[in-house]
């Protein structure tokens, strides 16, 4: 990466499975990149201060706040939003389950939740509390996106 | 064609329509699709409640890197309002709440424009601030408008009183009060005072504004209600309305906080000020939280008389609403706490009081259950103390004053089995589902205790006496149709309601019909607002009268191809046919564009059908009794809440949360179940942690989900939600509204939960440990 005179630079950044060039800040999150320059929309700036996760994006095929991470830190990395999910059973579900609801938090709760189920198969509820304690959602009691974590660990889909 | 009515659209749980873009990233709100050439608004805002605005220095920040305006309004005279006008677009000659804007910069970059805000230079001379309902009350109390008496009412039913800090009252008068109080066996009564909390909706508020040279405003905002954002522009800057273009897509979450215009017309005058250029104003989860309206507080008095049998003989009721710094729509609750105070209990003998109070917090708007969820605290716990007294089981002594046929509302309106459904068949719903029989508190061993509460709950859709919607339906070649309509999707599953009636009418394939997302006002039919739990009934009925619209077209040119009278022909499955001869049939597609002959010869056209609703009968309340209709029924419910409390730290466990509600008629159960359970997940949130903290200065200190914390995941109880259906005569297929429902009865089945735990009469909220803790041992003082 360069960074010319004005604080802006060129970083290239491995999104969805292709290399992607965008002008950065130094300062800039990967939450305002992803979304500003590649118009990957999926993830939502609702907090950013990494306690709603609606910004919630693979990183590595791990959950990430992307309000949490500079975009020059995701350099490097196998970045992987909402959109480059290849329909996945944990999608399904939660259309199945009604556990779409406004749809804000949706997004960031379905790659946390499909992370969880890559690479935690057999997770009890513990784990799932765990896990899905880092998101918010505002319009559901949440026991819809309960069962659908819980239809696709235990192989429905 | 009984294959066709098991085939009918309602009574399935039929999956959202736009579940699948939502749940791939497809769907876009309202910040999701702003173009490179858009300019960005920041807003600067006070660091005081209430403040002298000495200056305003922009000349600084005008001159920094890609700044192209700086507005403020201290030259402007234009105040804005629901019923009074008492807010500028930004803040005049004072600042009345912490977080007011006081000034906006409009940049080529959010980042720039972030950067210029830095550099506006305000002075201000602080002045006392108001920082309760008892400050505001005070003889002498600063006043936070001085000049009450020059504002603009928008609605006559509004009564200001200049010169103190009430902005609006409304009476109840009912029956003999003081005959009843003699005829009471027991009295209780009780303070209560509720803090203002927020709508912490996931999506920050946000509005882009664009003014074409052509006198066009094209507007898109994240609200709930577009057509009222086109009538207070055209108010406001004297624009047409048919010039005004409000575009409204998905919304990330409402729950009665983006009914209000606010940001939306500081981005008019951001655009205005750059020549029209198109200006986006996306709210910071801080100043979604401050700046932006919040729920309002609620300070009461309730005093509840009744004879040894339970009957509740006499009620008074003080309410005192923290409407902040500006009325909005808290106004409008004041009058609708009043116009239901009595929850859904048959009460002859009412004295009820409700005022509107300014303080210099932030102001506050409609919250889902508009003002119910505050009452139904304060009345639902005295219910509790009433049962005590009495020595009554508490669900006995609802069961026992369970308003239904017969009897009248505090503003006199009949109540009967369709207005208002049967509480007397939720509450003995709710008395199995708690298991209430084996006792409201239990030891479980020698810390802990298991407790339920229970709370009945009632609320009409209370609307302007006129208010309209209405539906266009289109049907494509194919016979396939779609529903126009002005109705916002804030993920209630409104819509796909309408599409289910639609298909149940018509005798089709749900899968068959579209409906709009996206609400356009040039495109789309004129819908009130997305409030009040009013949807599936006003579109809903506006819908059933387009489908009877369409209905009669489809059977006027079928007769003609059919060559029989249209009262002998009947439709479904897409197609018209004769009512004794099934076989005898035109399909849709054949007739829907226009019917051609086999020689080429066509006759008809496309078949579009309208329908149009509107209120009826409704009348705004009297000034001195109260007397009046302010909506078209009630929908009640019962509910109830066990805990599992720990009395060494007063911690607790949500453990079951259980709401019965008369729908009239469920449409979608699943969504149905959805948006109560989503309600009643709310409501436990806000009884237990939700509050607006502010300081002695008036200072709101948690602005933001690291210090206002919601309820998450593993904190969840086990959800029961219960419909009985006693049809709405008047409903679409007999529904009744229940999008707020859920929340309303929950906090204070809560409280009363844990002040049976407890032993400690818990009279506010955010139920915290600390909270329970400081009451156990006899500290006072306002909610933890």
């Amino acid at each position: 990466m360069r960074w010319s005179m004005t604080g802006v630079g060129t970083l290239i950044l491995k999104v969805n499975g292709s290399f992607k060039t965008v002008i950065a800040r130094p300062s800039d999150t990967l939450v305002d990149v992803v979304r500003g320059q590649l118009q990957l929309t999926g993830a939502k700036p609702a907090c950013e201060t990494g306690d709603c996760g609606a910004c919630t994006l693979l990183v590595d095929g791990l959950p990430v706040k992307a309000c949490l991470v500079l975009a020059v830190e995701a350099v490097g990395h196998e970045i992987t939003t909402i959109e480059g999910l290849p329909l996945v059973p944990m999608q399904k579900a939660f259309v199945d389950k009604f556990a779409t609801s406004c749809g804000y938090c949706i997004p960031g709760f379905i790659l946390n939740a499909h992370a969880l189920a890559v690479h935690h198969p057999d997770a009890d509820d513990a784990v799932i509390a765990e896990w899905l304690d880092s998101n918010l959602c505002r319009c559901m009691s949440y026991s819809e996106i309960r069962d659908a974590v819980r239809s696709v660990l235990a192989g429905e889909y | 064609m009984d294959r066709t009515e098991a085939r009918a659209g309602t009574r399935d749980s039929m999956v959202s329509l736009d579940a699948w873009s939502k749940a791939t990233g497809g769907a876009k709100f309202n910040s999701d699709s702003i173009e490179q050439t858009t300019l960005h608004a920041a807003l600067v805002t006070s660091p005081y409640a209430h403040a002298r605005i000495l200056s305003i220095d922009t000349s600084q920040a005008e001159q920094m890197p890609g700044v192209k305006a700086v507005i403020t309004c201290q030259n402007l005279a234009i105040r804005c309002g629901t019923w009074l006008a008492d807010r500028p677009i930004l803040a005049g000659w004072k600042v009345r709440y912490y977080g007011e804007p006081v000034a906006a910069v409009v940049a080529m970059t959010q980042h720039e424009a972030l950067r210029a805000i830095e550099a506006v230079k305000v002075a201000y001379e602080p002045l006392p601030v108001v920082n309760s309902i008892a400050d505001a009350m005070k003889l002498g109390a600063p006043l936070v408008h001085e000049d009450l008496d020059s504002y603009i009412r928008i609605k006559p039913v509004i009564r200001p009183r200049p010169g103190t800090n009430i902005a609006h009252h409304q009476a109840v008068r009912k029956g003999d009060i003081s005959k009843a109080w003699r005829e009471c066996d027991e009295v209780v009564e009780a303070s209560y005072s509720l803090p203002q909390s927020d709508h912490a909706a996931l999506e920050t508020r946000s509005a882009r504004v664009e003014l074409t040279p052509d006198g066009r405003v094209n507007v898109h905002s994240s609200s709930q209600g577009p057509f009222i954002i086109r009538k207070n522009i055209s108010r406001y800057f004297g624009v047409d309305k048919h010039k005004i273009i409000v575009t409204t897509p998905v919304v990330g979450g409402s729950f009665g906080g983006k009914q209000s215009v606010q940001l939306e017309l500081i981005a008019f005058l951001a655009s205005r000020a750059v020549g029209g250029q198109a200006v986006q104003l996306t709210a910071t989860r801080e100043q979604d939280m401050a700046s932006c309206p919040v729920r309002i507080g609620l300070d009461a008095h309730v005093k509840l008389g009744a004879r040894r049998d339970g009957r509740i003989v006499a009620a008074e009721f003080i309410w005192m609403v923290d409407s902040g710094a500006y009325t909005d729509m808290a106004v409008v609750e004041t009058t609708s706490i009043a116009a239901d105070c009595t929850g859904p209990y048959a009460i002859d003998n009412v004295w009820c009081d409700s005022y509107c109070v300014y303080t210099n917090h932030p102001f506050a708007t409609s919250f889902r259950g508009f003002g119910h969820l505050e009452y139904t605290f304060c009345l639902e716990r005295t219910m509790d103390k009433l049962a005590l007294a009495l020595g009554m089981d508490p669900l006995e002594l609802r069961l026992a004053n369970a308003i239904g046929t017969g009897h009248t509302s505090p503003t006199r309106t009949p109540v009967n089995s369709s207005n208002a459904g049967s509480l007397a068949h939720c509450i003995g719903r709710l008395k199995s589902l708690m298991n209430w029989d084996e006792g409201q508190r239990i030891e479980v061993d020698g810390r802990k205790v298991r407790a339920k509460g229970v709370a009945c709950m009632w609320k009409n859709s209370s609307t302007p006496p006129n208010a309209i919607s209405s539906a266009i339906l289109k049907f494509t070649p194919d016979g396939s149709l779609s529903i126009s309509c002005g109705a916002v999707d804030m993920g209630q599953g409104a819509k796909t309601g309408l599409v289910q009636l639609l298909a149940e009418r018509l005798r089709m394939s749900p899968d068959r019909i579209t409906i709009n997302v996206s609400v356009n006002t040039e495109l789309n039919p004129d819908h009130w607002k997305t409030v009040a739990s009013a949807t599936t009934y006003m579109a809903g009925r506006a819908v059933l009268n387009a489908a009877d619209d369409l209905l009669a077209q489809l059977k006027s040119i079928a007769g003609v191809v059919l060559k029989c009278p249209e009262a002998d022909l009947d439709v479904a499955e897409e197609k018209v046919f004769l009512r004794d001869h099934p076989e005898v049939f035109v399909p849709f597609r054949d007739i829907v564009h226009g019917y051609m002959y086999p020689n080429g010869n066509s006759v008809g056209g496309q078949i579009i059908g309208r329908g149009s609703f509107i209120m009826r009968h409704l009348t705004p309340l009297d000034e001195g009794t109260g007397e009046g209709k302010p909506g078209p029924g009630w929908t009640v419910g019962a509910q109830g809440v066990e805990v599992e409390f720990d009395s060494r730290d007063c911690t607790y466990r949500l453990l079951k949360a259980v709401t019965v509600i008369d729908a009239g008629r469920v449409i979608n159960p699943a969504l149905a179940r959805l948006v109560v359970a989503g309600g009643m997940s709310m409501g436990l949130s806000l009884a237990s942690r939700e509050a607006l903290v502010v300081d002695d200065e008036g200072r709101v200190m948690n602005p933001g989900f690291r210090t206002y914390q919601l309820m998450r995941y593993s904190e969840q109880p086990e959800y029961v939600v219960e419909f009985v259906e006693t049809p709405n005569i008047e409903g679409p297929m007999g529904a009744r509204g229940l999008g707020e429902h859920g929340i309303i009865g929950t906090p204070v089945a809560l409280a009363n939960a844990l002040s049976s735990a407890s032993g400690v009469d818990l009279n506010t909220f955010p139920l915290t440990p600390e909270c329970i803790w400081s009451r156990r041992v006899g500290l006072t003082g306002d909610s933890m």
